[in-house]
């Protein structure tokens, strides 16, 4: 009991010194949501080590007071350049309108969160904080708490036809202290669709909420390959809330990063809808990866896929812990999980915890989770051939990624990912 | 063209000795084949030649036209013109037939200090060897090997031989697991390839498949050795008489 007693001290201790460390005095855009927040905050504290939920990750470094230095990786190219989009740029979390495009497109509004409180935008008033309260349980997530209570700037999307074009959200990192918490509403109305592609480093530490609701018949494409930058400490979270017939998209791509923590919460309320989430990461060094999934079957004939591959190498670290719930009356659920690692060396881990929750009877649901290293003899056969040992192993390495970057539905944006992959691999083969 | 020495090789792991002292030599344009019971070596000796990693070679050599082929890592033996069909060809999920194709010939190309091969020529290539050999394009688009049936993978091992156009070309047990008729198409395959500057050694149990490539010489292979050479006819004497008789002659 007493032991207890001090866990909760110390996460309120805590909690407090990183409270101190923000400006919440400054408001915003939903202050009734964000005072709900930050009460749900209070009474939860920050995560320990000793949480379940951050058992294979550190939280230290989220929980401190400021982020650790990290600086962004220069040489990185744009990705995506060839797409017609709508570019927003958020530079260390704040909008940089001059290098933005306008942001508008055909049946879609687009407004900035800091701007949003001077307007009369009720759509984003009711989803801020929403999707987030209802991801609480039955798992607590502080940071996503802090997020919503703390956020300083995001973008408020509401898609009400089928937009002509992706909307892309640019990542910038120039301070190598920034710190930003950025949280994005998107709201998809019946039956529209928009693609959100996501890129580039945020900050040196960040914490980005997206709260997505999909109405009727709406779908929502998510592409974000995460900015590469060694230090970076990343937390992000996805609510998503599906209606009937729905489709949700989301892909990330993670290749660095000192620490990164990608969580996905998603619910179906309606019948009939498909969510697929995928990723795929190499890490190379201090590397530590976490995907955290939870998906909620709460109606009928609804389809969920997770698909996470991690590439691992000198002690990188790959965490998965992903859980399928499906209630009572959620016949005829098709939920599917994989988790695989690829383990390149013997210093490097995976850390998967798989779950299933099932209270009705008639469904479909499966998990399978591995971890392993080359296949030497599709090596040997490769090598066989005349082809180089070094670029062989690049081959059936991206061969045991292909799954994840199949979940792309744009056969353009999944081959610039490949790319990607492929550029990655090359440079980190000799070591 | 090829010139094995007393090898001699153990598995790397344990110690057992699996080829006590081979010695074979074949010239430029010769096929031979290696007749022997199963575990004598054969598949061993294919891929020792080959580079597999898990075996020791103890004592000898091998040179491919004068050049050491034991030094060298696996794709540089490809590179100078040693090519092994597997008896077992490997499944590899996510690459594609038609991709892993490409990259191994303009590997070879690339080692030998050659141009790349345009995307153009070398689909025009495929379709013409691969229509020999009656792969469709539907199998060329699949992962390499994978869901492909017996005859379809030896088909594509003799494939990407058309393709590579090595000098010494190994064959281990091409047609086990083939019906009549695929065994006449990979027989055709591998004797269009049939050239002065081109050699072959052919290891098989059966008879049946030297009646469509007919061999210069036959050795045969037993407890890590070659115990007898002949000409064809030794190959026909195996196929009435069981090697029984050869073995005990020889012991
Ligand atoms: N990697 C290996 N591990 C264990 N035993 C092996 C290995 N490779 C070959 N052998 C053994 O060596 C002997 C020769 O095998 P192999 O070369 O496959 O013969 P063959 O092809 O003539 O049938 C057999 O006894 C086989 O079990
Ligand atoms: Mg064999």
């Amino acid at each position: 009991m007493a032991q207890l007693q001090k866990q909760a001290q110390e996460k309120t201790d805590a909690l407090a010194a990183r409270l101190g460390s923000l400006d919440l005095a400054a408001g915003g855009f939903a202050p009734a949501a964000r005072k709900a927040a930050l009460a749900r905050l209070e009474s939860m504290g920050l995560p320990g080590r000793r949480d379940e939920y951050w058992r294979y990750t550190d939280p230290a470094v989220f929980n401190a007071e400021t982020a650790s230095e990290s600086a962004p990786l220069i040489v990185e190219k744009p990705i995506f350049t060839d797409k017609d989009k709508v570019r927003l740029v958020f530079v260390d979390g704040v909008f940089d309108a001059a290098a933005s495009d306008k942001p508008e497109l055909a049946g879609v509004e687009i407004t900035l969160l800091s701007q949003a409180g001077a307007q009369d935008i009720h759509w984003a008033s009711a989803l801020y904080g929403t999707l987030e309260a209802a991801g609480q349980k039955p798992v607590p997530r502080p940071f996503a708490a802090l997020n919503t209570a703390a956020a300083t700037e995001g973008l408020l999307i509401r898609v009400t036809g089928t937009a002509p074009k992706p909307i892309h959200i640019s990542y910038r990192q120039n301070s190598t202290t920034s710190d930003p918490i950025l949280h994005h509403c998107i709201k998809v109305e019946s039956g529209a669709e928009l693609t959100l592609l996501e890129t580039g480093i945020t900050g040196a530490r960040s914490n980005i909420v997206m709260e997505a609701q999909v109405e009727a018949g709406g779908k929502l494409h998510h592409i974000r390959p995460q900015g590469r930058s060694h230090g970076k400490q990343l937390l992000t979270h996805i609510f998503a809330r599906l209606a009937e017939n729905t489709l949700f998209k989301s892909f990330t791509l993670s290749m660095n990063g000192r620490l990164t923590r990608n969580e996905a919460v998603i619910e179906f309320t309606g019948d009939d809808a498909v969510a697929h989430v995928a990723g795929a990461c190499v890490g190379d060094g201090a590397f530590h990866h976490d995907d955290t999934v939870f998906v909620t079957h709460d109606a009928e004939r609804c389809e969920s896929r997770q698909v996470f591959k991690k590439v691992l190498k000198n002690g990188a670290v790959g965490v998965f812990q992903g859980k399928i719930l499906v209630k009572a009356g959620a016949q005829k659920t098709d939920g599917y999980q994989i988790s695989q690692s690829l383990l390149l060396d013997d210093d490097s881990q995976f850390l998967a915890k798989p779950e299933l929750e099932i209270y009705a009877d008639d469904v479909i649901c499966s998990h399978g989770s591995t971890s392993g290293a080359i296949d030497e003899t599709a090596l040997f056969y490769l090598q066989s051939r005349g082809v180089e040992k070094r670029v062989a192993q690049t081959l059936l390495v991206l061969a045991f990624l292909a799954e994840a970057i199949a979940e792309i539905e744009d056969e353009t944006l999944a081959e610039e990912i490949r790319e990607r992959m492929e550029d990655w691999l090359h440079r980190h083969e000799r070591a | 063209m090829l010139e094995i020495k007393n090898l001699h090789v153990k598995l790397e792991e344990e110690d057992k000795v699996i080829l006590k002292g081979v010695d074979l030599k074949i010239g430029s344009g010769e096929v031979h084949a290696i007749m022997g019971p199963n575990g004598s070596g054969k598949s061993t000796l294919s891929y020792v030649l080959s580079g597999k990693g898990g075996y020791e070679v103890t004592e000898g050599s091998a040179m491919l036209e004068g050049v050491e082929l034991l030094d060298m890592e696996p794709e540089a033996r490809a590179a100078a013109g040693l090519f092994l069909a597997f008896q077992y060809p490997v499944e590899i999920p996510g690459v594609g037939n038609m991709t892993f194709l490409r990259t191994a010939v303009n590997a070879q190309r690339k080692a030998r200090g050659e141009e790349e091969i345009s995307a153009g020529d070398f689909l025009k290539l495929v379709r013409e060897k691969a229509k020999a050999l009656k792969i469709d394009a539907e199998m060329m688009k699949r992962p390499v090997n994978v869901g492909f049936s017996g005859g379809e993978k030896k088909r594509n091992e003799i494939l990407q031989m058309a393709m590579l156009e090595p000098k010494m070309c190994i064959l281990d047990e091409t047609d086990s697991g083939l019906d009549v008729d695929a065994m006449k198409l990979v027989s055709e395959g591998v004797n269009a390839l049939r050239d002065a500057g081109r050699s072959f050694l052919v290891i098989t149990h059966y008879q049946r498949l030297l009646d469509h490539i007919k061999p210069d010489v036959v050795h045969i292979m037993a407890d890590g050795r070659i115990v007898k050479t002949g000409g064809p006819e030794l190959a026909l004497e195996v196929e009435q008489n069981g090697y029984a008789d050869i073995l005990a002659e020889v012991v």
